[in-house]
């Protein structure tokens, strides 16, 4: 007997869309409260400016990876409070802010595209899919300051097994979760939402592209990407897309956000590399945050034994 | 005394560690930021006078525009001296290459001559005439400083846009006073001329 693969459930089955819609009317009301609330936060920030960000669930059960930086990590506080994320607003201090509320449960991420499997997991089974280790990576931003972050997460590839590429999957295309009215600071910032971001298969199976569920020993805070984000460490910081809903095997080389917005300062490629300048200013040195004078850079942030035999033969120059 | 206070607070601020995990950026967006409000309140004070009926406001100017000057100098030195840690090479490579520093440094270069002839011995020895033709040169520091701006954002262009619209009101309005008193003058001699044939 023939069992059909039952359909896939669509997000928008889970709840029903007049309920969806009531309960953002019920949250405008409180939204109303929230606001009175916030300014008075403001004048209390003034005054005492908060010095910890909203902590995260602890994580446990993790194991120490071998392939972690023995850099001195840079303190929770600056990887909290300095960020882009532009869904929460363009300046480095507007996530922390802003996605404070953000709601990261119930949380899915749907695989799709050229696989044979495709599959929508919850969080639950996103944590369970392969042991979690603890990676202590440097991530370099495109506009060259640094940060060393010990992230929780496993390899992507695991993920990707799962749901059993096509030979037709040539790139792996991913996308961020976008809601304006969760996210009303992400209009004016310039840039196309939702957020995506691409990497070539071979990139997405590499043993250092993670996906990641946590830092510090704790789930993910709103701000750098929760519930799950990717991380790419060779890669300048706007290719580890945060909070990730969707995940498509595709042919061809998907369309990535910072690309459409600037195809001469943001390739496809995007790998760490301080002879390639940005058009606007040098990739040659960046700052680590926390210390005063600036660094080089490295070639692919300092993973070029790992990763560079992914591209050889190829002009870096023009593949950006 | 007031327009000290932004200068004041990053002092703070640097003393209790106030600055965010990226003091040397937060310093030179907030020198940066004042720079252009002391430059369009420079060239506020102008149509403030004419069309609120201060006159009285000639008396800030200079002193609005020296702290423009001052600011600029702040930013200029933070990048010097703690962005680039005094690399001259690297500086002199990056005003030759990077379009948004060879307008900002120009901005910078045309305030100099201001900043010192600002005093009422200058304006003396430059005669009334010459010394507010030198003093022209404020427009094209403010509008290089808004391209300055603009050419340094990732994506976000709403801060430049909003100073740069500022900046063309203000010299939007110069332009209109110029040509009307022009069309008044023409009509003046054009009266001038009826009277004198008649």
């Amino acid at each position: 007997m023939l069992i059909k693969k039952p359909a896939d459930l669509k997000y928008s089955d889970i709840t029903p869309k007049s309920i969806y819609v009531d309960r953002r009317k019920f949250l405008a009301g409180a939204a109303g409260v929230g606001a009175a609330m916030l300014g008075g936060r403001v004048v209390l920030d003034v005054i005492s400016p908060r010095t910890t960000a909203l902590a995260g669930t602890k994580l446990s059960g993790y194991s120490k990876s071998p392939l972690s930086t023995n850099e001195p990590r840079t303190p929770y506080n600056d990887v909290t409070q300095y960020n882009n994320f532009y869904e929460f607003g363009s300046d480095k201090d507007d996530p922390a802010v802003n996605a404070k509320n953000f709601r990261t449960s119930p949380w899915t991420v749907s695989v799709e595209g050229n696989v044979t499997k495709p599959q929508k997991f919850d969080m639950d089974a996103i944590l369970k899919m392969a042991p979690l280790e603890e990676r202590i990576y440097r991530l370099r931003c495109v506009e060259a300051w640094s940060i060393v972050v010990p992230w929780i997460g496993f390899p992507l590839s695991a993920l990707l097994q799962k749901v059993e590429p096509t030979p037709k999957a040539k790139f792996v295309a991913f996308e961020t979760f976008y809601d304006p009215k969760q996210m009303p600071k992400a209009r004016g910032t310039g840039i196309e939402f939702p957020y995506r971001e691409g990497l070539r298969l071979d990139e997405a199976m590499h043993p250092l592209t993670l996906v990641c569920v946590g830092m510090y020993g704790e789930t993910l805070p709103p701000q750098d990407g929760a519930p799950v984000r990717l991380i790419v460490p060779w890669k300048y910081g706007f290719k580890s897309i945060k909070s990730i809903v969707k995940i498509t095997l595709v042919e061809k080389q998907p369309r990535t956000t910072w690309n459409m917005a600037a195809p001469n300062e943001y390739g496809f490629y995007s790998n760490v590399n301080p002879k390639v300048d940005h058009p606007r200013w040098s990739q040659a040195k960046e700052r680590r945050l926390g210390e005063f004078l600036k660094r080089p850079t490295l070639p692919f942030n300092g993973y070029a034994d790992q990763v560079e035999n992914l591209y050889s033969g190829m002009d870096l120059r023009k593949y950006f | 005394m007031l327009c000290l206070v932004p200068a004041a607070r990053l002092g703070w601020k640097a003393f209790h560690g106030g600055l965010g995990p990226n003091p040397i950026e937060f310093i030179t967006h907030e020198t940066g930021d004042w720079i252009l409000i002391f430059l369009v309140l420079t060239l506020a004070i102008t149509p403030a006078r004419k069309l609120l009926g201060f006159p009285d406001l000639i008396r800030f100017r200079r002193m609005v525009g020296l702290f423009a000057f001052f600011y600029s100098f702040l930013h200029f030195g933070t990048w010097i001296g703690l962005d680039k840690f005094f690399d001259w090479p690297e500086m002199v490579a990056d005003v030759a290459k990077r379009r948004y520093i060879t307008v900002g440094f120009t901005g910078f270069l045309l305030m100099i001559p201001l900043a010192v002839t600002s005093t009422a011995g200058w304006v003396r020895r430059l005669g009334g005439k010459r010394w507010q033709a030198l003093h022209r040169l404020i427009y094209l520091t403010a509008v290089a400083g808004v391209v300055h701006y603009y050419w340094l954002v990732k994506s976000d262009v709403r801060k430049p846009v909003m100073y740069g619209s500022m900046v063309f009101l203000l010299l939007a309005y110069r332009v209109t006073v110029r040509l009307q008193e022009r069309r008044r003058r023409a009509a003046g001699q054009a009266r001038s001329l009826v009277s004198t044939a008649s």
